[in-house]
């Protein structure tokens, strides 16, 4: 009774390679995506000029030669303020990121898991948190609890964590019914182990392309916040501040609001054409048949 | 008189519904003694794979289930999680019917095997690692070492289905329940499973309540055999006596409804009527109208199980006379 052998499965890397070049846009977006982390890791060095610095001489001067993308009202260089400012918006990306999923992912795996009473609650409770225009809920939290960028992340998170509930709370569901998920039960699994091993890694795809598209969400909800005043505040390095911090100058500077705002929508541009490589590509159903 | 590694009592579960109530199994009495194998044989819905669920206490919700299940004297129903946790795999494992649906596609073999086997035997890594090459030196897979590092879409049914029996019997529990675990596989690797579980309950004494719907399968494999209708024992015995000589009318219209090869082409035989609604099953005897015996008794009064001979019983008020057949091979 001998087996028939098994073809070697193409390594991860093969199969990135594979998938990224008939995926030009995923690449591109992942390009610009790197360039911004690298931008942020190596800011001291890439930055010709220190963000914070003042020169009243050269205030609002045109992009060009010394300054690249030109300087602000108060003469800061605004290239300097971009380079430093991708540290932010990354920053700001993964916290907001992280409390949302920290928050949301329990939350959908126990009322996916055990249903019934228990899913109500919990969903009814994340549905409170959806019913809020999406904006107007940060702006109640940071009215309540004062101004800053970090209530700003948190006022953020906790109104997108139902969404990850939600997207975990199906895909339990669906295992849920599950034969092995019987059989583990009859040996004597306990509900924890099944719950982490047989039930969260099955919304791993899911919670993963959503959260990659939401970064750059994250970017803009918080660019907005600073922009009318309640995220980032002065002397901070913020792309949405920078924008904000313009806006009674741009019609005669335009560089003033456009190079930030470029910022901005690159980021979030790129960060969406990866999150939807991604999917094609964690999901067997699409990538593999094209 | 505890010899019974499993023991049903008065066992019923129901299912709620929208104004009905599904009684899946209603009063079943079952017993296996140790080294036993048990088949229970009936109809598809006629309460098997749930009454094996409920030896486990994983009656799926929103089912009930009362009664008294004992597991080597360990009561099963309204136990709590903890205890039950060590009942289920270390008392009692079970296979299922669908090998390539049991194990978490996911996960290499050898994590999904390896578990267990930590739980209730307290091994580490490295030590609950060699466990598993011996249990699926146990149930003959060949290339047990590179059977663990594969995903179980990797390997056929058959040996999935040895891989489920290995996950069960190296927990080294007393009772194997097998819940119809060859229907899904082709009737070659049927008959290798079947060899091997024989082999297994003959050399480690495991204890085996064998469900299925194959009276062929019983009469190779089980010392005993207990058949179900409309989710209560009808009839059970010594395999030879309940086969040879059938007292359960049932019994009786169940083994004339298999086929046998070079029987001819002529009309295949079948149990006229249909298996009883369990939202609202019939009166007395459940069997009563698709029964030609059938009286106003057995429309009224839900017969005991009584004594034929011996340890062999059967619920009728008017059970078959012993075959010619049977009275000469005793």
């Amino acid at each position: 009774m001998s087996e028939s052998p098994v073809l070697a499965a193409p390594g991860r890397a093969a199969r990135l390679r594979w998938f990224a070049v008939r995926n030009p846009l995923f690449l591109a977006g992942l390009a610009v995506f790197v360039l911004v982390i690298v931008g942020a890791a190596f800011a001291p060095w890439i930055a010709p000029y220190d963000p914070h610095a003042i020169h009243f001489a050269d205030k609002l001067v045109a992009p060009g030669t010394p300054h690249l993308f030109g300087t602000d009202a108060l003469g800061r260089d605004i290239f300097s303020r971009i380079v430093w400012g991708a540290r932010t918006s990354l920053y700001i990306g993964f916290t907001v990121l992280s409390i949302a999923l920290l928050i949301g992912v329990p939350i959908g795996l126990f009322a996916g898991y055990y249903g019934g009473r228990l899913d109500h609650l919990l969903m009814r409770f994340s549905d409170v948190f959806l019913a809020f225009p999406p904006l107007l809920l940060p702006i109640a939290i940071t009215a309540a609890i004062g101004p800053g960028l970090f209530h700003a992340m948190l006022a953020i998170a906790v109104s997108w964590f139902p969404w990850y509930a939600r997207i975990v709370r199906g895909a339990v569901m669906r295992v849920r019914g599950e034969l092995y998920i019987t059989a583990a039960r009859a040996m004597g699994v306990r509900h924890a182990w099944i719950m982490l091993r047989h039930a969260l890694p099955n919304s791993r795809t899911p919670v993963i392309v959503q959260a990659s598209m939401d970064f750059g969400y994250t970017i803009l909800a918080a660019a907005s916040l600073s922009f009318i005043g309640i995220g980032a505040r002065p002397p901070a390095v913020e792309w949405g501040l920078m924008v904000a911090m313009s806006r009674s100058k741009f019609l005669e500077y335009w560089w003033t609001a456009a190079a930030p705002g470029f910022a901005i929508f690159v980021t979030v541009l790129a960060v969406n054409l990866i999150g939807d490589g991604l999917r094609d590509l964690l999901d067997p159903r699409h990538g593999s048949s094209q | 008189m505890n010899t019974a590694v499993l023991s049903v009592r008065g066992l019923r579960v129901e299912f709620p519904g929208l104004g009905y109530t599904v009684q899946a199994v209603r009063d079943c009495d079952l017993e296996v003694g140790a080294g036993e194998v048990l088949g229970l044989v009936g109809e598809s819905g006629c309460g098997k794979s749930v009454t094996a669920l409920a030896c486990l206490g994983l009656v799926p919700a929103p089912g009930h289930a009362s009664g008294s299940i004992k597991l080597c004297g360990h009561e099963v129903i309204g136990n709590t999680e903890r205890a039950l946790g060590e009942l289920r795999g270390g008392t009692a494992a079970m296979i299922f019917q669908n090998p390539n649906a049991a194990l978490n596609p996911f996960f290499t073999v050898g994590h999904q095997l390896t578990h267990p086997i930590r739980l209730h035997r307290g091994l580490r890594r490295a030590a609950a690692r060699a466990a598993a090459v011996e249990a699926l030196q146990a149930v003959r897979l060949s290339d047990p070492e590179l059977a663990l590092d594969r995903y179980p879409h990797q390997l056929s049914g058959g040996q999935l289905q040895r891989v489920m029996i290995a996950m069960a019997i190296a927990s080294r529990p007393r009772l194997l329940i097998a819940d119809e675990p060859t229907t899904a596989l082709d009737v070659t690797v049927q008959a290798q499973i079947i060899v091997l579980l024989r082999e297994l309950a003959a050399s480690t004494g495991l204890t085996v309540l064998f469900i299925t719907h194959d009276l062929g399968v019983v009469a190779t494999l089980c010392d005993r055999v207990a058949v179900m209708y409309a989710g209560t024992v009808v009839e059970q015995g010594p395999v030879g006596a309940v086969i040879g000589s059938p007292a359960h009318p049932y019994t009786g219209k169940l083994l004339g409804a298999v086929p046998k090869i070079g029987q001819g082409r002529g009309e295949l035989a079948s149990i006229p009527g249909q298996v009883p609604n369990l939202a609202a099953p019939p009166s007395g005897c459940a069997f009563h109208p698709r029964c030609e015996r059938a009286s106003s008794s057995c429309e009224q009064q839900r017969p005991a199980p009584h004594a034929v001979e011996g340890p062999h019983l059967a619920a009728c008020h008017h059970p078959l006379a012993p075959t010619a057949a049977a009275a000469g091979a005793r």
